[in-house]
């Protein structure tokens, strides 16, 4: 999995642009470079690995689960997107390739396709509506979620992250990711969704 | 201003906060709380604007959205300019600027108005009529004339300066309208905390009718009142979020529908950062249409006089907004309900009389109740004509025996005449929703009767107009059953009345059944003459029921009169269908944040920025960004393409490849699949080698191609177009869950996780060899068509020995995130062979020497293999793969099919035009037969002349021949050649 061996700088597409903030309405922020992989895995292959590789992977379909601070999103009967917290997961990825030896499955490097960014705040899913046609209600779409869906013209995918403390009460959070070349236009649309709660502060 | 307009007390507008408007430049006086028509009406003007088509002087009709007359032109500052905006609908505020239209030179004299001395000119059709001939006058004399003089305001010419928003809602249960019923099945609804509602109203508070209503008692309170606490309910529960000036215009199926929520237009200051318009898309369990009734005009010779109002709207304008429309009303009517509006008109202090079809005894309690207030009733009694000229001055009655027979007639001085032909119920919504309607003979109306969504009509909206009545049907509506409010009981019931012609003696003058349209009376009874029997017909010959108000009040005395003429019930006449939007809605409702930079996302690779800050010129490409060519100072793009060209021959040059389509293909029996997707065989292809694959669809026809490297036994690195990219992993996905369910394969997306950087000429080895770790790169260890992973610039890289130009290169696949870090590497490793970055036009041009084609540029979705002499990639040992049986086909078989030949012109310099057409002999007569067509076509400054690739009928067999192409100034002659103009033996590859 070592993609560099001198050290060189992660550049992100989004470089130069800041989060946003409008008081507890609205928190864009911009996630730094991380790890990501494409996890497939068919029934069988499901069976024989079940949990055992510490990934969490038997939830329902568009749920994700914590595994050691990093996130397992199941995004199909055999698709996972993993979200570790570390630059890696050799330790998990070890454990994979050992319990699936010669069956099939995929492990994808795709660190570098996606950007990911944190959106936080009272009007959190007004902002998204804006572009996202999914039900977002409390009960509907509750912490534990997760799913690819659409902002704007972007494909998306989108966590609901447990709620975040603000000064007021709990503030609902997500997680968005997308690839790479949507992410100014993700940025940007959610900036030009979120300018009206600027007055709101 | 003038007081005498404006009743001392009562209303809903805020006598604390006077402003100062402008109509047609003069200054008029308001309050907050007015709209435009009731500020207009409060300075004593009726008069506001001409009509469409006559010219005639029109005043306000009503007192809501659905106006048809009074169209003003609208300024809000700011270059917030926009017109036929209906004046009961436009908030006021202060500084706002209303202009009247459809006049020149002014709205007092206006040369227009001869149209209507020439009415006889303008009936229904007239323009089908009387435009005819010559036939040469229409487009040049006719059209333009016509719309000038016709047609409502003036399109605003400066870009719009606000913002829009969309959003997405999801709801148990959506309530449109605030009225009574809609106010009822809003709290009934919310009664369960868990279940969502959104309760809309177009207007800017809630109440409908009970913010006009000061004489009824609901539950022991004043209506009022009763009102204040419904929405105090409303307000304190969580579950209900209730949208003023949202107007909900359109009904989709699986009850979506569409609300427009006008946020900032009733302020003097918008907020910079609020959006002037949203546009809710919801998503709703159950609809409840609590959308009201639109009041009926009477049709009678003038009945478009300013000064002629619907009744219940001179009510509102005195009760809401404390505007007194004259001194002395007649109110004309063929119901019950207009009797309130005379009473509160009476208490208001104005002098009234009703003149009602109705004779006494088909009169209910309301008759009374008028007579006990001192108003005059005269039972029995039709409107013949209005008098006047830019206001009414008096209108005829005559009076009706039990027979039907006109009697006599008397003129009643008036300034003000509320008409009242009863009430239509707003089945818009319930329409377009698909609901099956009924016509009721007692309501003399269409009714929601079969729902095909999960919706439910309440209220008015299905004609029940009794107050408690509406509550009741609102909180059942809403799910509270049996639960009762007592109010006072309305004045209902109306005696339906087509055309009061009292006794058949007309003035000449127009009856008006569609004032927006100006289509009177006569011109629908003229369209059924004509032999106009369907409704819809008649609608469009007419366009009675078209234009901003949509027939709200002109629809039912449309069918009824259709009906009578051909003397069917109105049932069999049926009705129109409604269509969205209910109201009119905005451009820029629609577009939301859709412009600019938001209109599409414009997807940039990693070296994007680099290419920028280098003046790279880019071309759009699907939605990437692709740098196209890179212009030094003074170059165009044809010297700069040519600069970058030569570079990559004679020397060695860089290439942002980012955006091909990359697929990971990892499985068991991804060879397989790669056999069974391509042409091309895959299962000999040995690791750590490349080939170029070619994919068909079922038709046999080319889709799409790229290099796939084998990575492993069972991993393949895919490359599609860039354009393709998308539409190749859906066909893939495709194929492997519904055809191929059993070949164990997973496809995953990389086209972004990899920048791709292509080094490609001479001395591209040169520049790699001191980067790269962990490759040799000497051409036995790796050969052209050769894959590799490494370290290059010390980054993890899939190293492709590939070219798309005809030299020696490499595509280096690095990690994006570190894509232009690399690309900075190989640019200064570079410097020292003069490291030329090309863009995606030299490439055009390079793979063209080469003859490479670009599938959707030699293709058009109609090109076999063989046609582009890629006959050879076909698999003839494989048992199947997608297309392969339609190869076998005659057609793809026979002669004369189009083939890629190359194309030199007589002139070396002349640069045909792609999609020129060939022939073989110009001086046939029209239409010559058509051999095919340019394809590609360039400039070669490598090779010192010009280069074309076609497909021509038959080409390969053709070289040597001379065809004619066409071009702007006429054919010229080119000679078909080999489609590879440059080393056809692949030297440079292996350099």
């Amino acid at each position: 999995m070592l993609e560099q061996k001198a050290h060189m700088r992660r550049l992100s597409m989004l470089d130069g642009r800041r989060e946003i903030r409008h008081g507890d309405h609205v928190l864009l922020r911009i996630l730094p470079a991380a790890a990501r992989f494409v996890l497939r895995l068919d029934a069988a292959g499901l069976e024989r690995v079940g949990n055992a590789a510490s990934l969490k992977l038997t939830q329902p379909i568009n749920h994700w689960l914590a595994f050691q601070g990093g996130m397992s999103v199941r995004l199909g009967p055999d698709e996972w997107l993993l979200l570790p917290a570390e630059e890696d997961l050799p330790a998990d990825a070890a454990r994979l390739e050992s319990a699936m030896a010669d069956q099939h499955y995929a492990l994808i490097d795709i660190g570098h396709r996606n950007i990911g960014f944190e959106l936080v705040g009272i009007a959190a899913a007004d902002v998204l509506n804006s572009g996202c046609p999914l039900d977002l209600g409390f009960r509907q779409f509750p912490p534990g979620r997760g799913t690819r869906t659409l902002l704007g013209k972007a494909e998306i995918v989108l966590l609901r992250l447990p709620d975040v403390t603000g000064a007021g009460g709990p503030l609902p959070a997500y997680r968005i990711e997308c690839w790479r070349s949507f992410g100014r236009y993700v940025y940007d649309f959610l900036e030009e969704a979120a300018r009206q709660h600027a007055t709101s502060e | 201003m003038s007081s005498s307009y404006r009743l001392p007390t009562g209303g809903r507008i805020d006598r604390g906060k006077p402003i100062v408007m402008r109509f047609n430049g003069r200054e008029i006086s308001a309050f907050e709380g007015d709209t435009a028509a009731s500020a207009l009406l409060a300075n004593g003007h009726h008069f506001v604007g001409r009509s469409f088509k006559y010219h005639r002087p029109r005043g306000i009709l009503s007192h809501g959205s659905d106006e048809a007359n009074a169209l003003l032109d609208v300024d809000r500052g700011g270059n917030r300019r926009d017109p036929n905006n209906r004046a009961t609908v436009v908030e006021a505020f202060d500084g706002l600027s209303l202009r009247s239209q459809n006049h020149w030179p002014a709205l007092g004299f206006d040369i227009g108005a001869v149209n209507d001395a020439l009415g006889s000119l303008f009936a229904a059709g007239f323009y089908y009529k009387t435009f005819m001939w010559p036939q040469a006058f229409w487009k040049a004399l006719y059209e333009p004339l016509i719309r000038r003089a016709a047609g409502l305001g003036i399109a605003p010419t400066t870009p719009d300066p606000d913002r829009y928003e969309h959003r997405h809602e999801h709801c148990e249960t959506l309530v449109v309208g605030a009225g009574p019923a809609g106010l009822a099945a809003a709290l009934a609804a919310s009664e369960d905390r868990d279940a969502r509602v959104i309760l809309c109203d177009e207007q800017n508070e809630l109440g409908g009718s009970l913010l006009h209503d000061i004489t009824s008692i609901v539950d022991g309170r004043p209506a009022r009142q009763y009102l204040e606490w419904a929405i105090e309910q409303l307000q304190v529960r969580a579950n209900v979020r209730i949208l003023t000036r949202t107007t909900a215009f359109g009904y989709f199926n699986h009850n979506h529908i569409a609300l427009s929520q006008r946020l900032t237009d009733h302020l003097r200051q918008p907020p910079s950062d609020s959006p002037r318009e949203r546009l809710w898309q919801l998503r709703v369990g159950k609809v409840i249409c609590a959308t009201g009734a639109h009041e009926r005009p009477l049709v009678f010779a003038g009945n478009d006089r300013p000064g002629i109002l619907l009744a219940e709207s001179l009510r509102v304008f005195a009760n809401r907004y404390a505007v007194k429309p004259g001194q002395t009303a007649v109110i004309a009517t063929s119901g019950a309900s207009a009797y309130r509006s005379a009473i509160d008109l009476r208490a208001a202090g104005l002098d009234v009389t009703i003149a009602d079809l109705r004779h006494e005894t088909d009169c209910g309690p309301e008759l009374a109740a008028a007579l006990h207030a001192g108003v005059e009733v005269l039972n029995g009694h039709a409107v013949v004509c209005s008098r006047g000229r830019s206001r009414v001055s008096g209108i005829v009655v005559a009076a009706i025996d039990a027979a039907g027979n006109a009697g006599s007639r008397r003129v009643l001085a008036c300034d003000c005449v509320g008409m009242s032909g009863g009430w239509t119920p707003a089945v818009h919504l319930f329409s377009q929703s698909r609901g099956k309607m009924r016509f009721d003979v007692a309501l003399d109306a269409f009714v929601p009767e079969t729902s095909v969504q999960r919706e439910v009509s309440a209220g008015a909206a299905r004609g029940i107009y009794d107050l408690s009545a509406c509550f009741a049907d609102g909180y059942a509506a809403g799910g509270a059953l049996n639960k009762a409010v007592q109010a006072s009981p309305s004045f209902v019931g109306f005696k339906p009345a087509r055309v009061l012609e009292g006794g058949g003696t007309t003035t000449g003058e127009k009856a008006f059944i569609d004032f927006q349209n100006d289509v009177t009376s006569k011109d629908i009874k003229l369209a059924v003459r004509e032999g106009f029997t369907s409704i819809e017909h008649v609608k469009r010959y007419t366009t009675t029921g078209m234009a901003t108000d949509q027939g709200k009040t002109s629809n039912m005395n449309t069918l009824g009169l259709v009906a009578d003429q051909l003397q069917m019930p109105l049932p069999a006449v049926g009705t129109t269908t409604f269509r969205l939007p209910y109201t009119p809605v905005s451009f820029g409702t629609f577009a939301g944040v859709n412009r600019g930079r938001l209109f599409d996302p414009a997807r940039e690779t990693a070296i994007n920025d680099w290419a920028a800050a280098r003046g790279a010129v880019f071309e759009d490409v699907g939605m990437w960004k692709r740098a196209w060519y890179f212009p030094r100072s003074g170059e165009d793009m044809r010297a700069a393409v040519s600069r970058e060209t030569k570079a990559v021959r004679s020397g060695v040059g860089i290439f942002d490849a980012s955006t091909l389509g990359k697929i990971d293909v990892i499985g068991p029996d991804a060879a397989e699949f790669m056999d069974r997707i391509y042409t091309n065989a895959w299962s000999k292809l040995e690791a750590g080698r490349c080939r170029y694959g070619l994919m068909l669809n079922e038709a046999g026809y080319i889709m799409d191609d790229g290099v796939v490297a084998r990575l492993g036994p069972n991993r393949f690195h895919v490359t599609t177009t860039t354009g393709g990219a998308a539409r190749v992993l859906t066909h893939m996905e495709d194929y492997l869950q519904t055809e191929w369910p059993d070949l164990q394969v997973f496809l995953t997306s990389i086209t972004e996780q990899w920048a791709v950087i292509a080094v490609q000429g001479r001395y591209a080895r040169d520049i790699i060899v001191p980067l790269v770790e962990d490759i040799v790169l000497d051409e036995q260890s790796f050969p052209h068509m050769a894959v590799r992973s490494g370290l290059i610039a010390g980054v993890r890289c899939r190293l492709f020995r590939v070219s798309f130009t005809g030299e020696l290169g490499y595509e280096i696949n690095v990690p994006a995130d570190f894509g232009e870090s690399v690309w900075q590497a190989l640019y200064e490793s570079g410097r020292r062979f003069d490291i030329t970055p090309y863009g995606t036009e030299a490439m055009h041009v390079l793979r063209a020497e080469k003859g490479y084609i670009i599938v959707g540029q030699e293709t058009d979705g109609t090109v076999t293999p063989d046609d582009v002499g890629l006959g050879g990639l076909i698999g003839r040992a494989k048992r199947d793969f997608v297309g392969k049986r339609s190869l076998a086909l005659p057609a793809i078989k026979a002669q004369g099919r189009k083939q890629l030949v190359g194309l030199r012109t007589d002139d070396p310099k002349l640069v045909l035009e792609e999609g020129a057409q060939l022939v073989g002999d110009p001086g046939r007569p029209v239409p010559v037969v058509m051999l095919g067509h340019v394809t590609s076509s360039y400039f070669s400054a490598h090779l010192g002349h010009s280069i074309a690739l076609a497909v021509v009928a038959d080409g390969r067999s053709r070289l040597g021949s001379l065809l004619y192409a066409t071009t702007p100034e006429g054919f010229t002659s080119v000679r078909i050649v080999e489609p590879v103009f440059l080393d056809a033996e692949g030297v440079r590859l292996h350099a």
